[in-house]
């Protein structure tokens, strides 16, 4: 297997300044992504999962936000130095996003086939005529019956899992290197859920494409992804791949949030509880962010904030239990 | 145990009007003819796709809703032929709790005066007993006293739901409806709530229906499960026995269609094909033979009849019943 780098991130720092101050509400965050991998970012909301992924594409809204540090290395190019013309190229052709609410992503007053249409069009220079046949031959890939039709339709006319499969058929149509999927399954009801991510993998085995899978289900992580970083309050806790993150949990966040699932195998009477909440961005604690919800804490853990260290080759914890690089 | 909710072929049908004059045009079928009982002291889990009517069907309980026909029998008293007055004495008994806190938590009033509400209402204290009350309620969900005189918009998710569960138990009720309490919070905020819910169920010996399309939530909290299929119950069971042995084809593909937490599990997953179909024009006979993957030529044409199986084991399928004689 090649493992050849497509992404890098290097600690990226994206910040909103607020009337209130600012908020650090993505700090310090790096990791890489390996061509035709998927990368899980897991994390409860506020967190900056969500704001690392528009970064990538950067689509912050600015003001109040900025991208204040940091280098996001897309095939050895930093894209953080492009344009925003030569963005344009790349995103949506490169480089995709599909989001959580498909209905507010999609615009209503056109059509479902002019909107895949029109990427194809600006991006691979497609006459009206092809780029509507593509369109009609991505929505049959993506599994919409008697797509020759449905290609007509307006988003209001269609169901949510359908809305989310043309919005893969738009995301894809290009043959992108990544495709960042923001919680795309979250709106979903399950069973059509299983249908997407089934759908998502199928594709990524057809086009090689890399996926960056951002979510707070345990679960859809433990369904797709190949590795997983798992963040808390804008940093990486914990970096690992899939099948060593649930073996063998490092950081006590990582640990509660395995803990506190309910299990449909499991007969437990009571379930795990990670006390407290997340602590506003705005007041982080002086030492490290999860300290006051920690059931290990040590006095030192509530002064100095822990560095993300590696422990064995890929996987990374940032926690003083493990410090000096064993346990 | 003794029933505390009877119902019987509760059905609600919400109109579909179109044109200068409203005409009626067609009917959306929500709920279409549901039996069963909710037990004293039980959790009933109501499982189902949206769109399915379990919202509904907890709307109906509570009278929030006016049936097309049908009947709820509270403690022995049909819900539906209650005057305003009885009507009053019963909402007492019967709370809800909504899925999301935000949206039903007044932003104008302090939490202590949202809680205080019912109370002040149905005159159950006086004076400083009431702030007393709410302090006590306020602790009971692990909130602190001083939060009493903070606004909504001050708590995070996960503190408002516990402020909606504070008001739903200020009139010591004997029913709580819970509508997806937990499906607008975070991974750990939810096991902080399902454990709350547990707990204050012992304490004050509560009778829960749990609606949620989160299926391993219910399965956590509930006694026994119904899971319900375009405004019909197709199967109903003891927790344990739907999640060992569910009958019906489609909580088969339900319940396989849940990911699980163990990246190393064995996924034999039954994918359902297509979308829930329209309630305004649902499938003749059985209602899933559409996306059924064992459907025959009998789904096609006679609806199957919800029956018991075995003790404790309803399902509505042509198939099962063949299967067992």
């Amino acid at each position: 297997m090649t493992t050849e780098t497509l992404l890098q991130v290097k600690d990226l720092k994206t910040h909103f300044f607020l009337e209130d101050g600012v908020v650090p509400a993505v700090d310090g965050v790096s990791f890489h992504l390996n061509r035709g991998e998927t990368l899980a970012v897991v994390g409860e909301s506020g967190s900056g999962k969500s704001i690392t992924a528009t970064s990538i594409m950067r689509l912050i809204p600015n003001p109040p936000g900025k991208i204040v540090g940091g280098e996001i290395l897309f095939n050895g190019q930093d894209l953080l130095r492009k344009t925003e013309k030569e963005m344009r190229d790349i995103r949506g052709n490169r480089i995709s996003m599909i989001f959580q609410e498909p209905m507010t992503s999609l615009n209503p007053v056109f059509r479902v086939g002019y909107q895949i249409s029109e990427s194809l069009m600006i991006h691979q220079g497609l006459n009206k005529k092809d780029a509507l046949e593509k369109s009609i031959e991505m929505l049959r890939l993506t599994g919409i019956p008697s797509p020759e039709k449905r290609v007509h339709d307006f988003p209001h006319q269609m169901s949510g899992g359908m809305r989310q499969r043309v919005m893969i058929a738009m995301a894809l149509c290009c043959r992108p290197e990544l495709l960042i999927a923001d919680e795309p399954t979250t709106a979903l009801d399950v069973t059509i859920q299983a249908q997407i991510l089934d759908l998502m993998l199928e594709l990524k085995e057809q086009m090689g494409t890399a996926i960056i899978m951002i979510t707070h289900d345990l679960a859809v992580v433990a369904e797709v992804a190949d590795r997983a970083v798992v963040m808390y309050c804008g940093k990486l806790v914990e970096e690992s791949t899939v099948l060593e993150l649930f073996d063998k949990p490092l950081h006590p966040y990582t640990k509660g949030l395995l803990k506190s699932i309910p299990h449909v195998n499991s007969t437990q009477e009571k379930l795990y509880m990670i006390d407290g909440m997340v602590p506003p961005l705005t007041h982080l604690p002086a030492g490290c962010a999860f300290a006051p919800r920690c059931p290990e804490a040590q006095p030192r853990c509530h002064m100095e904030r822990p560095m993300l260290r590696e422990i064995s080759p890929g996987r990374r914890v940032s926690c003083w239990l493990y410090e000096g690089g064993g346990e | 145990m003794s029933t505390l909710v009877h119902i019987s072929n509760l059905t609600k049908y919400f109109p579909v009007n179109k044109g200068m004059f409203s005409k009626e045009v067609s009917q959306v079928k929500a709920v279409d003819g549901l039996s069963f009982d909710i037990r004293q002291g039980e959790t009933l889990g109501l499982v189902g796709e949206s769109g399915c009517g379990k919202s509904t069907t907890g709307r109906l309980i509570l009278r929030l809703l006016e049936p097309t026909a049908g009947k709820v029998e509270f403690a022995g008293k049909n819900v539906f032929e209650a005057s305003a007055s009885e009507m009053r004495a019963l909402r007492k008994d019967m709370q809800i709790i909504f899925q999301d806190p935000y949206a039903s938590l007044n932003p104008r009033m302090s939490v202590g005066d949202i809680i205080a509400e019912p109370i002040r209402l149905y005159k159950l204290a006086h004076g400083p007993e009431v702030q007393k009350k709410v302090e006590h309620l306020l602790s009971c969900v692990g909130l602190a006293a001083y939060h009493a005189r903070r606004y909504p918009h001050e708590f995070s998710g996960g503190q408002r739901q516990r402020v909606g569960i504070a008001r739903a138990l200020a009139l010591n009720p004997k029913l709580i409806i819970c509508d997806e309490p937990v499906s607008a919070l975070d991974v750990s905020i939810q096991s902080q709530v399902l454990n709350l819910l547990k707990d204050l169920q012992q304490e004050f010996g509560l009778t829960y229906l749990f609606i949620a399309h989160g299926l391993n939530a219910v399965k956590h909290v509930s006694n026994r499960i119904g899971v319900m299929y375009l405004g019909k119950m197709v199967e109903l069971a003891g927790d344990e026995e739907l999640y060992s042995n569910p009958l019906h084809p489609y909580s088969k593909a339900l319940l396989s269609a849940v990911p699980i937490p163990d990246p190393r599990a064995k996924k034999e997953r039954i994918i359902l094909n297509g979308d829930v179909p329209s309630p305004v024009n649902p499938p003749q006979g059985c209602r899933f033979h559409t996306r059924c993957y064992c459907a025959q030529d009998i789904c096609n044409h006679h609806e199957p009849i919800f029956k018991r199986i075995k003790p404790g084991h309803w399902v509505a399928c042509h198939l099962v019943e063949s299967e067992i004689e």
